[in-house]
């Protein structure tokens, strides 16, 4: 019996506590054991890695019951918690990303060239090339090198709304107000096969097939407002299949891993597709007005495709390999993010945004019924992202707030603050740490997520900012707005 | 002008003249020289009358001309895109322009400062009682005058029951009884039939808001859980104001546009 015990649970000289490591699905590390309760993370992660028996020592985060986050030490979070001392207290481990990327700072470039307002941005997938389509009716490709102008792509006849990148990196696909989609090829910045028209109003968005589905990346799903998604082939140049059903716009396509679309539309609901054969296989229905925009868990791993950010050069390179290859790697880095308990794979999780100011969380290949409805928002939520390791979701809505929610339940985890007018749209970091928003006040913001605080706050642009992308290789932002230049 | 088709009837016995045709081409020929002639010498007040009438033909007989000349030239298609380019997030929204955001709350802090809300229907026909209220005659001798008759469409509570009949004085009709409103969605334009719950203002009187009784531009309140709807905390919206923008007793049926 120690002298100076009063009752006190935080004495820290001397009380110990046992500990159980679990993994994020319940799957228990090793014994319980005793451990100090001024024990830091640093030591916990120590003795974690010695326990995962892993070649190289990975960087993990501790969180208390599976709640509280082991910040300082142990005995903060017991106390907080108001933890009893006498049981096997259960602490999840989670693996961070092995990189860090840094944040941000500062604009190095102005890329002018552009006649009207930029509409659009997207980094390669390698993040060798950048993008941007604008007002002017042109995509421009820059040289990141150098970040001057490399090609303009002239083909559309009006605003290009949406860009996407093939998984390879070698096309790139537009859509333009006058539902017209055009491909390009970024070296020589000409215009690859010929115009694809069929739909008959403006594209809102464009999908390209994963790449460990065909490593080709020949085929293209393209949604538009009235109502139908087109699935084209790239090469022969034609539309292969129409999805009808919706009976309103539909905002957003996004092609999932398993061969399975997902569509969401202004008639407030979510539709789910066999890209097989075109079969609708669920509605999901739940929200109260138009559903703006979709998220997939498994997003940022069917983007960068073959390509690993940890991986990743000063000078990004071109992905090399054969076709099979690539393929290979792509599943590889796939089944990664999806791997569970005991080895199955947990299906992708969707979700989607909507004019109602919520959220709803999906299963959407198995069930019916969301899995969580996110409230909270007081204005439309215009973007939703996964995190690049899927533990996080970011909401952007018109309230002038971003929103954290845990990727896997739905849980609210905090609210980013400090924007003045709507936030348009984000975008995440390679290693889930760092989040940058752009917004109609004409500022971007860099947030650090642990903390949920303001990092780096960039200014510069002289209206608002309409798009932002973080390059997969987690090395620049670009940023283009209505003041019709792209900063770096 | 011919009362019957004699004419129409010889022509078909007899057929036409020989010289017929000949003298109806060259009849019409000489319309426009007599018409010039007209034009030319009418004076007084008949040359007004003429003129004024000619005038308004030629001003419609140019602009017909003018639309066939513009279908029949080939207009390349205006080629300059419109300014204004908008991400695809923002097509279909009507974005506002800074000043008409500063002037509208302005416009706000003043309406709400005079107690005046938004409504879709802000003025409305105010329905007399001799209108709403019909009198029925009752006693032996139908003498007394006391009672009235709802005449418009009402809403009545679940837990509605009469007063005993000999003491009542408003009686409002079973026929005339909803419980149901077709209302539509300002935004999504989309109708849905939803239960009331009941109405919170008639504007025409006070008396009808405690009756009930449901006329173009009453304010009710209908059952929204229907539409899935969610606060910010979470909760389930169920009730929600609208607006009656029909005249109920004439359609049979109320239609109300929900105020969002």
């Amino acid at each position: 019996v120690e002298p100076n015990v009063r009752g006190r649970m935080s004495s820290e000289d001397v009380e110990r506590l046992l500990i159980q490591f679990q993994d994020e699905d319940g799957l228990v590390l090793g014994s319980p054991f005793d451990v100090p309760l001024d024990i830091t993370p640093d030591k916990l992660q120590l003795v974690c890695n010695a326990l995962l028996q892993k070649d190289e020592p990975v960087p993990l985060a501790f969180f208390v019951r599976g709640e509280a986050e082991v910040v300082s030490s142990l005995a903060s979070c017991v106390k907080a918690l108001g933890v009893e001392t006498e049981q096997v207290l259960p602490v999840v481990y989670q693996p961070q990303a092995v990189f860090r990327v840094r944040a941000v700072a500062r604009c190095t470039s102005t890329l002018q060239g552009h006649t009207e307002a930029v509409i659009s941005t997207a980094f390669s997938p390698t993040g060798k090339y950048l993008a941007s389509g604008s007002g002017d009716t042109t995509v421009r490709f820059w040289d990141l090198t150098t970040e001057t102008p490399h090609h303009t792509a002239r083909g559309h006849t009006h605003w290009v709304l949406s860009i996407a990148w093939s998984p390879d990196g070698k096309k790139l696909a537009s859509g333009c107000k006058n539902s017209q989609i055009c491909l390009w090829d970024p070296a020589t910045g000409l215009q690859i096969g010929k115009t694809l028209t069929g739909h008959t109003k403006w594209i809102t968005w464009l999908c390209w097939e994963p790449l460990h589905l065909n490593p080709e990346c020949r085929h293209l799903a393209s949604s538009s407002k009235d109502g139908s998604i087109r699935i084209w082939d790239t090469v022969l140049g034609r539309c292969d299949m129409i999805l009808t059903g919706h009976t309103q716009s539909v905002t957003c396509v996004k092609w999932g891993g398993d061969g399975l679309l997902y569509t969401s539309s202004h008639d407030r609901t979510v539709k789910v597709w066999r890209a097989k054969d075109g079969v609708q296989c669920r509605t999901l229905q739940g929200h109260a007005h138009w559903v703006n925009t979709l998220a997939l868990s498994t997003d940022y791993v069917l983007r960068t495709g073959a390509f690993e950010p940890a991986d990743a050069t000063i000078n990004p390179q071109d992905l090399t390999g054969t076709v099979d290859d690539l393929k290979e790697k792509a599943l590889q880095r796939y089944n990664k993010v999806r791997v569970r308990t005991r080895g199955c794979s947990a299906p992708e999780r969707l979700v989607s945004g909507s004019d109602d100011f919520t959220l709803f969380l999906w299963n959407p290949a198995e069930e019916k019924k969301p899995l969580a409805r996110m409230t909270g928002h007081s204005a439309l939520v215009n973007e939703v992202l996964f995190s690049p390791d899927t533990r996080l979701l970011a909401s952007a809505s018109f309230d002038k707030s971003i929103k954290i929610w845990d990727g896997r339940t739905g849980k609210y985890l905090m609210s980013l603050r400090g924007h003045v007018g709507s936030v348009y749209q984000v975008a995440w970091s390679a290693d889930s740490r760092l989040l940058v928003s752009g917004s109609s006040d004409s500022t971007l913001k860099v947030w650090d997520v642990k903390t949920g605080k303001l990092n780096m706050d960039l200014p510069g642009h002289a209206d608002e900012v309409y798009a932002v992308d973080w390059s997969p290789d987690g090395q620049r932002v670009a940023s283009g707005g209505k003041d019709k230049c792209l900063r770096m | 002008m011919p009362q019957n088709e004699h004419i129409e009837l010889h022509r078909k016995r007899h057929g036409y003249r020989l010289d017929h045709h000949e003298k109806k081409r060259k009849k019409e020929s000489r319309e426009v020289h007599e018409r010039s002639h007209k034009a030319r010498k009418l004076i007084g007040l008949k040359a007004k009358l003429y003129h004024k009438q000619r005038h308004a033909e030629k001003i419609q007989m140019k602009k017909t001309i003018k639309m066939h000349e513009q279908r029949r030239t080939k207009q390349k298609s205006d080629d300059k895109t419109p300014e204004g380019a908008v991400p695809a997030y923002l097509l279909d929204r009507e974005g506002q322009s800074r000043a008409k955001v500063l002037s509208n709350m302005i416009k706000q802090k003043r309406k709400e400062k005079a107690g005046k809300w938004e409504v879709p229907l802000p003025k409305v026909r105010a329905q007399g009682e001799t209108e709403v209220l019909k009198v029925l005659r009752t006693g032996k001798r139908q003498k007394k005058a006391w009672k009235r008759m709802v005449t418009k469409v009402c809403f009545v509570g679940d837990g509605f029951t009469r007063k005993p009949p000999k003491y009542e004085r408003f009686i409002r009709p079973m026929g005339l009884r909803f419980k149901k409103a077709h209302v539509t969605h300002p935004e999504l334009k989309a109708t849905f039939c939803l239960p009331i719950l009941g109405v919170k203002k008639n504007p025409s009187s006070p008396l009808y808001t405690s009756l009930g009784v449901i006329t173009k531009g009453t304010v009710v309140e209908v059952n929204v859980s229907e539409l899935g709807l969610v606060t910010q905390g979470g909760k389930v919206i169920w009730g929600k104001y609208a607006q009656v923008t029909n005249n109920p007793e004439n359609d049979g049926c109320i239609n109300a546009v929900l105020l969002v």
